[in-house]
């Protein structure tokens, strides 16, 4: 099938603009972050009552007909003010606006890849620059995701950055016009296995960078004069952890899934389903470090910040799949079809 | 230890021996109970992981042997040094070996009394109900019109699902303790012992598997895999002796490769037959498509299609008339533009004395492009498809050491022979289809044309669809393990107001694994308990006792 080349243009287009406006929104995000110290924390509170321990916040405003227990009316008061002064933060608007043109630039996004695959008939992720693209996308959706359920939102800035850095590193270094993929990945397995790997790993992102938070928040508890005022902005250690762990315990069979799919497929298209190859080797080592992620937060001693740097090792693994050994080492996925 | 400071040394010598057996005892005990423990278990993860990095960047023998014997080259003692190390062969090596059978009996070690206490818990009522229900992280209280008895009716109704006891406590308090998720430990276990079975099934493949590699002519050419001798190339687990393959032939009938204007290739296929099972007794032949991702199954085994290339076809015609026609698989040496490389080597005919026969063989050797392209008389391909195929040979007449007892490649010529002066070239020549070379002494040799053939590889393991059973068995286990939550809810009702018409109720909620997520559920359920769900009578008894 021949490829379309306006509609490959229109994705080109929709990709440059959609890091552009991530780019603003993070101008927006960072507003927000520098300034907006009084909301956030306001924020915070009213998202302990989310998902912490005053739960009957989230009951609903209608007080129960018997006498409710305490908690519960303070928790709706908090939730209450919280509103309150979030109206009232100007650097809170910032943020919400943040939001907003993040969602736009999703949609852009979003558009990219449909044009991308319209234009050439196949699903879009069939080379590097492809793959790249759905990562950031499935980091994009996980955190506005992640947003809507935990007080973090002002940590935007720090999602956006290296989402922001890899949209540009693909769509300069790594770029590669629109083709259809050859002989081997002819295949639907081409559309589950790098559909699922690629989301999972985006989604990685997300614990990394919160587990990055983290490892700074404690650099900081350790020795009260380090990243004093980045630690000011940030949500409690356990918020970040929470945020962390969620995510991946998402992430995770996701990617088994798209392990097991791609050694499905290799049965098909290579002769065997396993055969270490320097790809396959790196994904094995993903697993089994974010296998250690989950055993360490389950053992006493190992919680902390020995698992946000294991969930970190987990992502550099991640990231150093797709470009060292897509790049450097040759092997049978060298589909990366960088000139 | 129980000795107290009161018993003489001799005391503590009856009660506690050291003898060596007992060292030894305390030592293997502590040995299990430390392997077993999460904490090495983890750290054997981490090993797992750093020990499985060399194989991503160095070559490995089982995937590339050539490029590791060029890293060697490269690299000298340090490659020497990596060699001895095994690093080139890092999941067979001593190292990684050891890791992975540490972490199985840790794990083996690890399920064994976790399913014990699996049973057992599932056999446990859930616990009491804490004496203060305010201290549990989610909590709610309300005082009812309906009496404990349907509150707690309501209460069993409202919980069916989740497994519950009830208690009467001795102020006449009666509680409900109720407890759910037990589908989390569930599959958990289900999940580490799947990857324990996956691990296993994979270990037994290693040790049964096979595959063969061959190049077949297509041109109606066979195959069959009957024994070794039959591949190119076979790499085999140890416990194959290559006697006893599954019995089946492909016969390969034509090639073809589409490709895309900007030389891409777009699609291969092969059109084969085969006969398996009862139809190589009765010699029916089945046809197939075999393409690439669309490997042919059949008697278990598969039969994949690697790779093609190109037999040009020489004629000799010898200055006494006889003629030889042969067309040898040439192998590429770009997989982009299929420029190839080979030599296909002929013997005189008729020729009975051997050292006459050892002067007068010939072959041509050189590169053959499928779409030739010429700078000056240098010949390049342009491209990958048959467009205009041309060769440049050389042709070499004498002893090419084919008698010499040792075996040579079908791709080269004996390189020792040409520096001996024992074979020569006699011949330098481009040719197009149709062209001819005529050699000093009166022989002819001709490029016909182009033949292709395809490289098929066949593959045994018998234990691959256990281990993909396993894999799935291990996914589903571990999205349970993941994603149901322990939590458990306790409800607590005393009777109060007027004569103990009415009810003080407490709930109270704990998740046993991450917090995050209960709230909502607990919120819910803990409503719906507190519902006032009391008659008219009581619904007056209560406003009343509101006032008061
Ligand atoms: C081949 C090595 C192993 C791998 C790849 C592995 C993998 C995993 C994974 C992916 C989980 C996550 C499931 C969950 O969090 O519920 C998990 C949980 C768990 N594993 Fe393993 N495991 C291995 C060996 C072991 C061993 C040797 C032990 C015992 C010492 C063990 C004990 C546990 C326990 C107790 C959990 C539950 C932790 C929790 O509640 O979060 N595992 N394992």
């Amino acid at each position: 099938m021949p490829v379309n080349a306006t509609l490959s243009q229109l994705s080109d287009w929709s990709y440059g603009s959609a890091a552009a406006i991530y780019l603003l929104a993070m101008i927006l995000f960072l507003v927000e972050q520098a300034f907006g110290r009084k909301g956030r924390e306001a924020a915070e509170r009213a998202g302990a009552g989310r998902d912490g321990s005053a739960v009957a916040a989230a009951g609903g405003g209608e007080p129960p007909e018997g006498p409710a227990s305490t908690t519960a009316s303070t928790a709706a008061t908090m939730a209450a003010s919280a509103a309150e002064s979030r109206r009232r933060g100007r650097a809170e608007r910032f943020g919400s606006m943040g939001v907003a043109v993040m969602v736009l630039g999703m949609l852009l996004h979003l558009a990219a890849l449909v044009f991308r695959g319209w234009s050439t008939g196949r699903a879009p992720w069939g080379n590097m620059y492809e793959f790249l693209m759905v990562l950031c996308f499935a980091a994009v959706v996980t955190w506005l995701v992640v947003i809507s359920r935990h007080a973090v939102r002002h940590l935007s800035v720090f999602v956006l950055l290296p989402v922001v850095l890899l949209l540009f590193l693909g769509g300069t270094l790594l770029y590669s016009t629109a083709v259809p993929v050859q002989p081997a990945l002819q295949s639907y397995w081409l559309v589950i296995h790098v559909s699922t790997v690629a989301a999972a790993s985006g989604v990685f992102l997300v614990p990394g960078v919160a587990s990055v938070l983290y490892l700074f928040h404690s650099a900081h508890q350790r020795d009260p004069a380090r990243f004093a005022s980045l630690v000011r902005r940030l949500p409690s250690k356990e918020q970040l952890d929470r945020v962390a762990y969620r995510v991946t315990v998402f992430a995770f069979p996701v990617f088994t899934f798209g392990v097991i799919a791609g050694a499905i497929w290799a049965e098909s298209a290579w002769g065997r389903f396993w055969g270490w190859d320097p790809k396959e080797t790196v994904a094995f080592i993903t697993w089994v470090i974010y296998a250690a992620y989950l055993h360490a937060r389950a053992t006493a001693g190992w919680r902390g910040d020995r698992a946000a740097m294991i969930n970190i090792a987990g992502f550099a693994v991640v990231v150093f799949n797709l470009f060292f050994i897509n790049l450097v080492v040759a092997g049978l996925h060298s589909y990366a079809q960088v000139d | 230890m129980t000795t107290g400071g009161d018993g003489g040394p001799a005391a503590r010598e009856r009660t506690y021996r050291d003898t060596p057996v007992r060292r030894m005892l305390a030592f293997a005990r502590n040995t299990w109970r430390g392997l077993t423990s999460m904490r090495v278990a983890l750290i054997l993860l981490f090993l797992l992981a750093l020990a499985a990095f060399p194989g991503a960047v160095l070559p490995q023998r089982m995937v590339d042997d050539s490029a590791v014997s060029r890293y060697i080259d490269d690299y000298g003692w340090w490659g020497r040094l990596l060699d001895r190390l095994q690093f080139f062969d890092v999941y067979g090596s001593v190292w990684f070996s050891a890791i992975y059978l540490l972490l199985l009996v840790s794990l083996v070690g690890c399920l064994v009394p976790r399913s014990a206490e699996y049973v057992r818990s599932m056999r446990a009522k859930p616990v009491l109900t804490p004496r203060n229900l305010a201290r549990m992280p989610h909590h709610r209280a309300g005082e009812l019109r309906a009496d404990p008895d349907s509150v707690i009716a309501r209460a069993h109704d409202r919980l069916a699902r989740w497994r519950r006891v009830e208690r009467t406590e001795q102020d006449g308090a009666r509680t409900i303790s109720a407890e759910r998720g037990y589908l989390r430990e569930t599959g958990n276990l289900v999940f580490h012992f799947a990857l324990l079975g996956l691990i296993i099934a994979f270990a037994v493949g290693h040790m049964y598997k096979y595959e063969g590699q061959v190049i077949v002519h297509a041109d109606g050419s066979e195959f069959c895999n009957s024994g070794i001798y039959a591949f190119d190339t076979f790499n085999a687990g140890l416990n194959v002796d290559g006697t006893g393959l599954t019995p089946f032939c492909v016969r390969v009938n034509d090639f073809e490769a589409d490709y895309l204007p900007n030389g891409q290739p777009d699609n291969y296929r092969a059109d084969i037959e085969y006969q398996s099972g009862d139809d190589l007794r009765d010699g029916t032949w089945r046809p197939y498509d075999l393409q690439v991702n669309h490997p042919l199954r059949t008697e278990g085994d598969r039969v994949y299609l690697l790779g093609h290339g190109f037999a040009p076809e020489f004629t000799v015609t010898f200055p006494d008339g006889q003629q030889r026609t042969k067309a040898t698989q040439w192998r590429p040496n770009d997989q982009v533009t299929l420029l190839s490389d080979g030599a296909t080597k002929f013997d005189p005919p008729g020729v009975t004395d051997a050292a006459e026969r050892r002067s007068s063989q010939i072959a041509i050797t050189g590169l053959f492009a499928p779409t030739a392209h010429f700078n000056g008389k240098i010949l390049t391909s342009s491209a990958p498809d048959l467009e205009d195929p041309a060769v440049a040979v050389d042709v070499m007449r004498g002893d090419l050491g084919i008698d010499s007892g040792y075996g040579q490649s079908i791709f080269e010529i004996d390189e020792k022979m040409v520096e001996q002066d024992r074979l020569e070239r006699v011949a330098r020549e481009n040719l197009r289809v149709g062209e001819e070379i005529e050699l000093d002494d009166g022989t002819r040799i001709s490029f016909d044309g182009v033949q292709r053939w395809a490289s098929l590889q066949v593959s045994h393991d018998p234990t691959q669809g256990w281990v993909l059973a396993f894999a799935i068995v291990m996914l589903v286990g571990l999205a349970a393990s993941l994603i149901v939550k322990r939590r458990r809810l306790w409800i607590r009702v005393s009777p109060s107001g007027d004569g103990g018409a009415g009810s003080l109720v407490h709930v109270g909620g704990l998740a046993r694994t991450d917090q995050a997520g209960y709230g909502e559920e607990f919120t819910r359920l803990a409503a719906d308990l507190l519902e006032d769900t009391g008659g008219e009578r009581d619904a007056r008894n209560g406003s009343e006792r509101n006032r008061s």
